[in-house]
């Protein structure tokens, strides 16, 4: 829902968000959430909005390099700092080894999950938490799938941390 | 949401100074945004301190083995911590046990001691009969929903539970929780920083701290290698405890000469077995006796329409966490 417009300068901050190496100077509701900001100004619609609780992982991206839920944070807060989204995993037409290992190992149905699965797994693998299923799975805990694609996730996240790069 | 505007802190002083009507602080966020999302809260002027330096750090504390740790570490960067995992697991345990990795990426530990009940009723998007939403309204809870509520320490205006899962552990450490305000600073133990319904604090309150005091630190006295955290839930990650136990622990050739358990998610505050803890001394852990001690606590358990199981659960997490923290006694002895 989009935040309705305010013209009272006081609830009003301008910001830079650096998205994906891209500098973007914005001028937000103070209420507008991290996840609102890229989604509804930014239009990087790939990061979802699931629960808006921090409950889902859905909305996971990358702020300074460590996985968020984007909707407990205030774009305020990410003022200046470097966000990662699912959009800025692929070189070009080249997928990051993570997303082709979701697609490999069929690890989701409906997809609404994944963009947020795939963010957590890239962390879960940089932070060395792989060393078996059960740390994949205690690990990756905060990105729910309805669907229940649990074991291909697992599966996944396996097969990223396999390959040629470390899964990064 | 209402309408608020933002400023950020630029020191713990500047953030002091700035405390006034409808000012909240923001930290990790995960509190208070759902707070006022729901109503629970509307600040009118949000001063944001996640960025300030000096609140973060995680130090030794000169002339023994205690730690400091800065209000704004987060709660995995304080379980990730060598110090923490090698000198006080149950923390590094109770913290990795919490919510999930994102969320602990943003979660400060200090924000985490300020959290409130996750009773429903609270929590409710709607109004619903809850003293501590709204004062007088009753509590829907006392013959409602109250699988997970408490056990302990609760009237018939409250009977929810503090939830919390580092603050069992650093109750069990004997952490001392550092407090800032206008008129200097502050320690309180962290067995004494939440409230009952019952206190003099009232019923809205969830712990001792006042409107214009802000956490600056937690205070780790001693190194506690033997000691444990354990939770028990419904599943097995991603969630809040139905009973969970922290146990620190000094053993001597399996005899107890020391032992400090808190209890989770069973009172509004972090609950002390002090009596089992005094009667300890002196007993082999693993013995009938000590057990004794500890089921001798129960005899005051009160449980509510539904949730007579947790007096169970909560009895045995606290003798397993005994074990454990002797484990590790006796693995570091060896």
């Amino acid at each position: 829902m989009a935040i309705p417009p305010t013209t009272d300068i006081a609830h009003v901050i301008e910001l830079t968000l650096n998205v994906n190496g891209s500098a973007h100077r914005c001028v937000l509701d103070t209420r507008t959430t991290l996840l609102d900001a890229l989604r509804e100004h930014l239009h990087l619609t790939g990061t979802k909005k699931g629960c808006n609780f921090g409950e889902c992982g859905a909305c996971t991206v990358h702020l300074d390099g460590q996985r968020v839920n984007a909707c407990m944070v205030l774009a305020a807060q990410a003022d200046g700092r470097a966000i990662t989204t699912i959009e800025g995993l692929s070189q070009g037409e080249t997928l990051h080894p993570m997303q082709q290992a979701f697609i490999d190992c069929d690890a989701f149905q409906c997809g609404f999950c994944t963009p947020g699965q795939i963010m957590s797994a890239v962390c879960c693998v940089r932070e060395g938490h792989t060393k078996s299923d059960a740390d994949i799975r205690e690990w990756m805990s905060g990105n729910l799938c309805r669907c229940s694609s649990y074991p291909q996730i697992v599966e996944a996240v396996k097969a990223g941390a396999g390959a040629p790069n470390g899964g990064q | 949401m209402e309408p608020f505007t933002y400023a950020r802190a630029g020191d713990v002083q500047d953030a002091l100074k700035r405390f006034g009507e409808r000012t909240a602080l923001l930290a990790g966020g995960t509190e208070l945004l759902n707070w006022m999302r729901l109503g629970i809260e509307h600040p009118a002027h949000i001063v944001d301190i996640s960025r300030l330096q000096d609140l973060k750090g995680i130090e030794s504390i000169p002339g023994g083995s205690g730690l400091r740790i800065g209000a704004l570490a987060t709660l995995n960067e304080v379980a990730l911590h060598p110090r923490v995992a090698n000198d006080f697991p149950a923390l590094s345990e109770a913290c990795l046990k919490a919510a999930s990795a994102q969320l602990r990426n943003l979660a400060s530990i200090g924000g985490n001691l300020l959290q409130r009940t996750r009773c429903p009723y609270f929590r409710s998007d709607e109004v619903l009969p809850c003293n501590r939403r709204v004062p007088g309204s009753g509590c829907a809870a006392r013959h409602g929903i109250n699988e997970k509520h408490a056990i302990f320490g609760w009237t018939d205006d409250c009977v929810a539970v503090q939830p919390s899962d580092p603050a069992i552990a650093l109750s069990a450490l004997e952490a001392d929780i550092v407090i800032e305000s206008p008129r200097g600073t502050r320690r309180v133990s962290a067995a004494d920083f939440h409230t009952l319904p019952a206190d003099d604090h009232g019923i809205r309150k969830h712990n001792v701290m006042d409107d214009d005091e802000l956490i600056t630190s937690i205070e780790l006295p001693w190194a506690m290698p033997n000691s444990a955290y354990l939770k028990v839930r419904e599943r097995e990650s991603y969630e809040f405890a139905i009973a969970s136990a922290a146990v620190g622990l000094e053993l001597h050739g399996g005899v107890i000469r020391k032992a400090r358990i808190a209890l989770g998610s069973v009172a509004m505050r972090p609950w002390r077995l002090s009596g089992a803890e005094r009667n300890l001394q002196g007993l082999a852990v693993a013995s009938p006796d000590a057990r004794r001690a500890i089921e001798q606590e129960f005899a005051a358990a009160r449980a509510l329409s539904n949730n007579a199981h947790k007096i169970a659960i909560a009895r045995n997490a606290a003798w397993r966490a005994l074990q454990l923290a002797a484990q590790r006694a006796e693995g570091g002895a060896a």
